[in-house]
């Protein structure tokens, strides 16, 4: 693991094993409890959720070293005081925060001509947490093209598919901050995971009303969804084509298949839509459509292709009421405004 | 296949395979593979594991497939179903078909068989004979299908080596055995990724998704400074070309461009996919669990072999994949359209008894052109 200064532990404080550093610091957590010089890092750590809760990047102050242990320690205690709350949108909402707040001090420290041991962090916590090779050429950070497509296919926007990229003899080139951006989505998981590992630590009195307010916090942000009857227009196509009498393509025929079955349709009463297509078996609908539900041979149940499938396959015929959606399995829930 | 047809086809292919042991090989880490074969008139057997090249012969000789294929993918146990397997990695491969290039050549080779009653007829919406509407369409390939299909390979490697970084010792092409060249990319650092990414990779090679944002052309206030250099690597260096044909005319043609507007230069970027991108089947490269032909083995399509390109510009299907023998048979042919085999020009025939050399034979029953008399 990565050897930190406290400076650096302020700026990526996910990287500290939580009980070892307080303990290596010469703390418990009940003296956060009682002595009045800790107690006010619990109305900081509180304040970091809340922050974090509305979409907000809590902002550090990073000027003295007590400021620094002071940052780690709200971190930590936030932490504690999530685990306690047990509240898992609040646990999403904040790693989500603290990923854009470690990557602001990643691009910062990648792009810091005047400092080598920071841009060398950068580049280690970069390969060592995420297995992104990151070399700086002139004005550049380049990255080998396998590297980068590991990351980039998780983002839906056109800009970050490789044709749309610099590209040479496989390495792609890239700004600091494009650099940190593709892994925002495993900086986020790995300080999510971070927290759900840390044991949930006994309750002490002075976290009581925290945890509570946290609690209350967490209620503003269960959004009830509406679920829509309608299908997607990539399934309805399907269907309309097979009501056609044409012949569905293979991809278009698994597609349909496993798009129903996940909704909760039966085998027996999907079977049916077939019925039109021009080379029509009953034998061999059920038997795909058995081996499909993972009924038979090696009992994997297959899932509806991605919409990015979908559409590889000029299969996808996606209207606005699409937007924002990666399935054609999400059309169905479409979150209403707060209630 | 009718049961005459069948053996005599049956009875060459073994011949080949007896007689050509030197070209048919199990590739390397031949146990981490996945082998599969089809015989005549039958359905895929797969999940099979072929130790040496030793076994694959003993197969090839007491099964006599019409098809044999090879996983790209290594697995720890190939030889279990799908789910268990236990992927490691796959070797990268390409599909490039002359059918997929759409060739103006190919209305005067491609053919109708009609399903109902045997009928062979140039481009038409009914058989002439029946009348039925359930038609196959059939094809032969012709040098400059080949031809086309060898430019694609060609600007398929050129981006291999020059964006991706491939070594050009890693790239091997075959001739598929039928239509078109397979390519295969083997020991890069390519091998682990998975089939979301290597979507990404056959978006970039066959130039899908370009924006114009990429080449410079931004929807509000464009920069001329943004627009690509002719001597730019990857697309913008190959967009740039296309563009602007020289250098002379860069400055010109931005002018143009930028007064045309954000959505002009968005259709022409998409129009240019046909002819700057390279066009492989994207389904194969996409596909990490695939079995795919395999080199040596003879195509049931057409008779040929699948082999390697020694020397890929001189590389000519009809001579050097033609292995068969040239043993008289009698045939009963209905072929619309000329063909060219070990240099010897055949066809057209209109449902005619003709004597002709095994190969020939062979490639007419295969295509569906020719019974055995």
């Amino acid at each position: 693991m990565l050897n930190l200064g406290t400076d650096e532990m302020a700026k990526y404080p996910f990287l500290a094993e939580a009980g070892k550093y307080l303990k290596d610091k010469g703390f418990t957590l009940d003296q956060f409890g009682t002595d009045p010089d800790l107690m006010p890092i619990i109305e900081k750590a509180y304040h970091r959720i809340e922050k974090a809760s509305t979409g907000k990047i809590y902002h550090s102050e990073l000027e003295n070293l007590e400021q620094l242990d002071v940052e780690v320690f709200s971190f930590l205690i936030a932490v504690v005081l999530l685990k306690l709350s047990g509240m898992n949108t609040l646990i999403k909402r904040f790693s989500l925060a603290e990923a854009r707040r470690a990557e602001k001090f990643l691009e910062k420290d990648l792009a810091d001509f005047s400092d080598k041991t920071k841009e060398q962090l950068a580049v280690r916590i970069i390969k060592d947490l995420f297995s992104v090779n990151v070399q700086k050429h002139k004005e550049f950070f380049v990255i080998p093209v396998s590297d980068y497509l590991k990351h980039a296919v998780y983002f839906h926007e056109k800009e970050w598919k490789l044709v749309n990229r610099r590209i040479e003899n496989g390495k792609v080139f890239l700004t600091s901050h494009e650099s940190v951006r593709l892994i925002r989505k495993e900086l986020d998981s790995y300080i999510n995971s971070k927290i759900q590992e840390v044991s949930t630590p006994s309750m002490i009195d002075a976290l009581k009303k925290p945890v509570e307010k946290l609690r209350l916090l967490s209620k503003k942000f269960s959004v009830p969804t509406m679920v829509s009857t309608e299908y997607p227009p990539c399934i309805k196509h399907a269907i309309d084509e097979l009501n056609k009498g044409e012949n569905l393509s293979h991809s278009g025929r698994f597609m349909l298949g496993t798009y129903l079955l996940s909704i909760g349709q039966t085998v027996s009463q999907i079977a049916p839509l077939f019925k039109n297509a021009p080379d029509y078996n009953e034998k061999v609908t059920l038997y795909q459509l058995n081996h499909l539900a993972g009924n038979s041979g090696s009992g994997t149940e297959y899932k509806c292709p991605s919409c990015e499938k979908v559409k590889s396959k000029d299969l996808c015929y996606a209207t606005s009421d699409c937007d924002g959606i990666i399935n054609p399995l999400q059309f169905k829930k479409k979150t209403t405004l707060h209630a | 296949m009718h049961e005459k047809d069948l053996k005599l086809v049956e009875n060459s292919f073994k011949k080949y395979y007896f007689d050509h042991f030197d070209l048919i090989h199990v590739p390397e880490r031949t146990s981490e593979r996945e082998f599969g074969y089809q015989k005549f008139n039958s359905g895929m057997i797969r999940h099979l594991s072929i130790k040496s090249d030793e076994d694959l012969r003993l197969m090839l000789i007491t099964e006599i497939p019409s098809d044999v294929y090879c996983s790209n993918a290594y697995y720890s146990f190939p030889t279990l179903s799908m789910g268990e397997k236990d992927w490691k990695e796959a070797d990268l491969i390409f599909d490039v078909d002359s059918k997929d290039l759409h060739l103006d050549c190919r209305k005067e080779h491609t053919c109708l068989k009609c399903n109902s009653c045997g009928e062979v007829a140039l481009m038409v919406q009914t058989c002439p004979k029946c009348n039925s509407t359930k038609l196959e369409q059939k094809s032969l390939t012709c040098k400059n299908c080949i031809s086309g299909a060898k430019t694609e390979v060609k600007k398929l490697m050129n981006i291999l080596i020059e964006d991706l970084g491939i070594k050009k010792q890693n790239i091997r092409v075959y001739f598929s055995g039928n239509e078109g060249f397979h390519v295969y990319v083997t020991n890069s650092p390519y091998q682990k990724l998975g089939s979301r990414e290597r979507t990404d990779l056959v978006d970039y090679i066959m130039f899908r998704s370009a924006i114009p944002e990429t080449f410079g052309m931004k929807k509000y206030k464009p920069e001329r400074s943004s627009f690509p250099e002719i001597i730019d690597n990857g697309w913008r260096g190959r967009v740039s070309k296309e563009i602007f044909g020289s250098k002379s005319k860069r400055s010109k043609e931005i002018t143009e461009i930028i007064s045309n507007g954000y959505s002009v230069f968005q259709q022409r970027l998409e129009n240019m996919k046909t002819d700057i991108g390279v066009r492989i089947d994207p389904n194969v490269t996409m596909d990490t669990h695939r079995i795919f032909r395999l080199a040596g083995s003879l195509n049931s399509k057409s008779g040929l072999s699948k082999i390697f390109c020694k020397n890929f510009e001189k590389f000519d299907p009809f001579q050097d994949a033609c292995f068969i023998d040239d043993e008289k048979i009698d045939v009963v042919a209905n072929c619309p359209v000329r063909f060219t085999l070990k240099n010897r020009k055949f066809g057209t025939y209109k449902n005619e008894k003709i004597s002709l050399p095994k190969y020939a034979a062979i490639y007419m029953i295969c295509k569906g052109f020719a019974s055995t008399a």
